[in-house]
């Protein structure tokens, strides 16, 4: 006799009782419809069940074999953030009510999640100065192909721009799905680590959009407000890709222009997690509402009166217009999205720009520090970077990673992967939570690894 | 108010729950009010263009409600010479009044001869009782 | 209750940030990229934060609070261990783009994950990186693209093939990966009409999507025959794996002859929903079908280290970043390792628990496919209409006083009046009787009362809501200068 499994809770007589009711005498009648042939006929070959005790043990000592950035001091960045979570997103995150409910489809009993959603969305269209804002799409490169799905059919064309200092995962995954959306995806060349507005008019011809990102994923500040000239002029939709958490200090693309504004984001409230689960952001003027992919949560009053929240314009989605719809997303990732309206709310317009301001000048300080102690010097060293510069080492920046990494600092991410002629290139990332310290033990361990 | 059940007999009818009042060369088109009533109270018409073309058994737009979507199909052909912005304003003019202010476009006619193929409003009725 | 923005209050702040006053300034941002006008995130103290969103929470239901048989959804218990485990620092702290030698636990979770998913699903070769399982869907059919132009027949086969049971993201997948619906009937059995099947499979067919068992909660008893059907065409089958909970450790979709399939870790595997998301949508693959997976591919080296792939000239590329929802991985890999080879049990028990309600309420509602069911069951509030006027959508909303979440209603699209229960294996047998006792007892009052139905919810935080409204005139941001307005309002008036 096995003991019974803490996932279930029927005994033997409720069984016997519930067979009755249905009018068979044994669970296996009830798989009477599986043709024999596609029976397994075997028990599955999986290692035995564990207790809870055992898995625990058995998991934690996998997370163990893993160097988290608790474990070393870690400059990477790339895309994705070692910014501090407050322990109040952990709380709320853990309440039951949020993180075991579904997608609000019953108004009258998700009234927590759907007010949630609709200060999130006030949240990120404050944030990056749009009208509405979905909640949400699955990461920062899934809203960008979102975005190109919007502009296709909002143009009528078939041609993307996407500039080559956009993080390289965003143009790779734009890439699959523009196979299926029947797109073709030109790149507009970064110089000195920006893009030149002028070589971007050359490409963005008869586009449907162009995206760009801001900062750019080598931390350098682009000439935004004139990019989103050249795309406008050419037709075409500008869309930003940004940091949310630039944004106390870098101006909303809405306010120069951006048609959408989208982004990841992880580093406004979500652990790194080894790349997931997080959020993409998704905003957009409100022209374009009607083509946005995915939830949106509308204001509404109930029969009495009252204030309530209810998904809107739901004729958009998959579930109403199928084959027509203007994405295929149903779930999405809400509860990575309230972890990102906890920790703003916890930042609040001061904590954001603050943070922005550290971040730009812990980044100006390690730049200088990596001058002065290691003699390593900014590869594009005119331009105003945010939290994030590359520089080059002087030797493959793989073997540097090795290095430094051996002397407990992770130095950075090595460009030579994604960028032609930077195989001596390091992407260094200076979050909040870096100290001044760390920042010149960075400076040593690499004036004693490059050296 | 929804409006309650009704097929003038002086409009031509398609099978996809289409109107048509023709008036010498040109003709006003919008959907019955079986139609509407099956969609529910209309939030959003989404027009075609004023100029642009439409072509009959085609959609030229979409009606919604907010559990429903639907083609709006075009009994005739001919090119949009005006779009109802009072349905835009407010799409539930539709249902409280399909075949008066709720029409949806004017069009000039494409080819007057297509009309032949419409049907009256008895041959509709019996359309819809064959549903 | 109020919106956290209109308790906020200038100058309050739930932060306190490190300050590094021995830094040198920040640089200046050039003008024209500066921001000047501060964005208006709410200003309010941390215990305020956290009451604000403890009350949302009670205005929430979730597994946590009761009884959630949302049809489709798999709406079962998430353990809390799983909890603890995602966020032990090893993971939760660990970079994706860590070295491989930094981050062998999490690859090595991936690739026995990877290893639990093609033994249940009968599969070669797995990819975890879709976010969920419509994404999951996207790259299914991707592949299907590749495959086909890899054999020179990509311009040939242009169609898929979906059933009218089919859940709204298989139409919507298939738009998005470029190929055209070809659209196939239910018979009187709500299995696939076979005889309509035949009619539209031909050498333009790149696949079938089917969910099996099917929306209806029914397994297709004609499997064999439609998978001589398409293989006999050259296409490929697909399955929509969102109702795997029926039958793991019984029957695998690879045994019914399908070659990709995805997997909602979040249903079947008890990733917790999240008020919507997150989910995973891994894919599994025949061994024909994986030189086309997304890169990275997550592997084990021949020293036995695991390591990420990115050398596989024929990937149909990345469909996010990274390697997918890591998190997400962490919790179902636990799951899983709970259950090992018992996993049947669950899936035995989840059909046990749905025929069981199912022989319940089928007298009092309609049923309009005789049969047993699977894990999942559609009944009709057809006649309930007719009689009494109360629809599917009063009965949810009956549901709801009596304590429990809805069904899944209106879905599938075939069935009017649709209500599609899913009880899933957790529940105890005295919570399904509370179920069936408050179905059948809505059910007589909607023939003596059904003002009750109507007007219901009772007990809610709010009454039906006007969706017309929210859907007409959308109200999607807080307005903040409306707010002003608000308070200057003279109190009492
Ligand atoms: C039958 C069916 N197919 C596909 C999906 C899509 O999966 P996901 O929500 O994970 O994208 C769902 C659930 O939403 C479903 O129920």
């Amino acid at each position: 006799m096995t003991q019974q499994h803490p996932f279930l809770a029927l005994t033997d007589s409720d069984r016997d009782e519930m067979l009755g009711m249905i009018g068979v005498g044994a669970v296996d009648e009830l798989f009477g419809d599986l043709p024999d042939s596609v029976r397994l006929g075997r028990e599955l070959d999986l290692e035995p069940a564990l207790s809870e005790q055992e898995l625990f043990a058995h998991v934690a000592a996998l997370a163990e074999r893993n160097a988290d950035a608790s474990s070393e001091v870690s400059f990477l960045g790339a895309g994705m953030y070692d910014h501090y979570v407050p322990a109040v997103v952990d709380a709320i995150l853990q309440r039951g009510e949020l993180l075991t409910a579904y997608t609000p489809y019953q108004p009258e009993m998700s009234q927590g999640v759907l007010q949630a959603i609709f200060e999130y969305q006030t949240a990120i269209c404050e944030l990056t100065g749009m009208d509405v804002s979905n909640a949400s799409g699955y990461d920062g490169t899934s809203v960008a192909a979102d975005a190109f799905y919007v502009a296709k059919h909002a143009t009528g064309r078939s041609k993307i721009v996407v500039t080559e200092a956009t993080n390289p995962q965003v143009r790779q995954v734009v890439k699959t799905y523009a196979a299926g959306f029947g797109l073709e995806v030109v790149e507009a060349p970064q110089r000195d680590g920006t893009t030149d507005p002028d070589e971007l008019e050359r490409v963005a011809a008869d586009a449907a959009a162009v995206i760009f990102q801001q900062p750019n994923f080598f931390g350098c500040l682009e000439p935004a407000p004139d990019l989103v000239s050249v795309a406008a002029d050419a037709g075409a939709l500008p869309i930003a890709h940004v940091d949310l958490l630039s944004l106390g200090v870098l101006e909303a693309p809405g306010r120069y222009g951006a048609a959408l504004a989208l982004g990841e984001g992880q580093a406004a409230g979500n652990f790194p997690s080894f790349g997931g689960p997080h959020y993409g952001f998704l905003a957009a003027r409100s022209e374009f509402i009607r083509r946005m992919p995915g939830r949106i949560v509308g204001e509404t009053v109930d029969t009495a009166g009252e204030r309530g929240y209810v998904l809107t314009l739901q004729t958009r989605e998959q579930h109403i217009r199928r084959e027509k719809a203007t994405s295929n997303i149903t779930t999405n990732q809400t509860l990575l999205a309230l972890g990102g309206l906890v920790y703003l709310t916890w930042l609040g317009p001061q904590g954001l720009r603050e943070l922005g301001e550290t971040c730009l000048s812990l980044a100006a300080y390690a730049k200088q520090r990596l001058a002065e102690r290691a003699g390593i010097e900014s590869v594009f060293s005119t331009q105003t970077t945010f939290k994030e510069f590359a520089v080059r080492v002087g030797r493959n920046a793989r073997e540097v990673v090795a290095a430094a990494r051996e002397r407990g600092v992770h130095p950075g991410y090595a460009l030579g992967r994604d960028y032609e002629g930077m195989d001596d290139v390091l992407l260094v990332a200076v979050t909040e939570r870096r100290t001044p310290e760390e920042i010149d033990r960075l400076a040593d361990v690499l004036a004693e690894v490059c050296g | 108010m929804a409006a309650a059940e009704s097929y003038p007999e002086e409009l031509k009818y398609h099978e996809e729950h289409d109107w048509a009042r023709v008036d010498g060369d040109e003709a006003v088109l919008g959907i019955t009010w079986f139609a509407a009533d099956l969609l529910g109270e209309l939030v959003h018409f989404e027009p075609p263009a004023v100029g642009s073309d439409v072509t009959k058994d085609q959609s030229y737009g979409e009606v919604e409600s907010v559990k429903a979507v639907s083609d709006v199909i075009a009994p005739l052909s001919g090119e949009v010479l005006a779009v109802n912005e009072q349905v835009v304003d407010a799409p539930e003019t539709v249902n409280e009044d399909p075949y008066g202010n709720g029409w949806l476009i004017r069009i000039r006619l494409g080819d007057p001869g297509e009309t032949d193929d419409l049907l009256d409003a008895a041959a509709y009725r019996q359309v819809l009782a064959n549903q | 209750m109020k919106l956290i923005y209109e308790k906020s209050q200038a100058g309050r702040r739930a932060s306190a940030l490190p300050r590094y006053d021995e830094l040198p300034a920040a640089p200046e941002i050039p003008e024209d990229l500066r921001r000047n006008e501060p964005p208006r995130l709410p200003e309010v103290p941390e215990f305020e934060l956290v009451r604000h969103f403890t009350e949302l929470s009670t205005r929430n239901f979730g597994v946590d609070t009761g009884f959630y048989p949302l049809g489709s959804c798999t709406m079962k218990y998430n353990p809390r261990i799983n909890e603890r485990l995602a966020a032990l620092p090893g993971f939760a702290r660990l970079h994706p783009l860590q070295d491989e030698d930094g981050a062998q636990g999490a690859l090595e979770l991936m690739w026995r994950l990877q290893e639990i998913l093609a033994e249940v699903t009968g599969l070669d070769a797995v990819s975890l990186q879709p976010a969920a399982g419509s994404q999951g869907e996207l790259t299914g059919l991707l592949l299907v693209r590749a495959y086909f132009a890899a054999r020179g027949e990509a311009e040939q086969r242009r169609k898929v093939v979906i059933p009218d049971t089919a859940h709204g993201t298989n139409p919507a997948s298939v738009t998005m990966a470029g190929y055209e619906l070809t659209p196939v009937r239910t018979d009187a059995r709500g299995n696939i009409d076979v005889d309509d099947l035949r009619g539209k499979v031909d050498e333009h067919t790149a696949a079938l999507m089917l969910t099996n068992p099917s929306t209806l909660g029914l397994f297709d008893e004609n499997i064999e025959e439609i998978e001589r059907i398409f293989h006999a065409a050259g296409a490929l089958m697909y399955y929509d794996g969102a109702n795997l909970n029926a039958v793991c450790g019984i029957s695998r979709p690879g045994d019914m002859g399908f070659d990709i399939v995805h997997i909602n870790l979040h249903k079947t595997f008890s990733q917790p929903h999240g008020g919507g998301g997150p989910g995973g949508g891994p894919v599994a693959v025949r061994k024909t079908l994986e030189p086309f997976l997304p890169v990275p591919a997550v592997v084990r080296r021949e020293d036995g280290g695991f390591g990420l792939d990115f050398d596989r000239p024929q990937t149909i590329g990345k469909v996010r970043g990274f390697t997918g929802p890591f998190g997400v991985f962490v919790r179902s890999y636990a799951y899983l390792r709970m259950w090992g080879p018992r996993l049947r049990e669950m899936s035995e028990t989840a059909v046990l628990n749905a025929n069981y309600v199912l022989a319940r309420l089928k007298d009092a509602y309609d049923l309009p496919f005789d049969r047993l069911c699977m894990h999942e069951f559609v009944l009709s509030a057809r006649t309930m209409k007719r009689e009494h006027g109360c629809t599917a959508l009063d009965v949810a909303k009956r549901l709801m006083d009596y304590g429990f979440h809805p069904p899944t209603i209106y879905f599938p699209l075939i069935v009017p009046e649709a209500l599609m229960v899913e009880p899933t294996e957790t529940e105890a047998k005295e919570t399904l009787d509370a179920f069936c006792d408050a179905m059948l007892a809505i059910a007589r009052e909607a023939a003596d009362e059904p003002e009750l139905l109507k007007e219901a919810p009772h007990h809610r935080p709010v009454k039906r809501l006007d969706e017309v409204r929210a859907a007409k005139q959308p109200v999607v941001r807080y307005a903040f200068d409306d707010a002003l307005e608000r308070v200057e309002a003279p109190k009492g008036a």
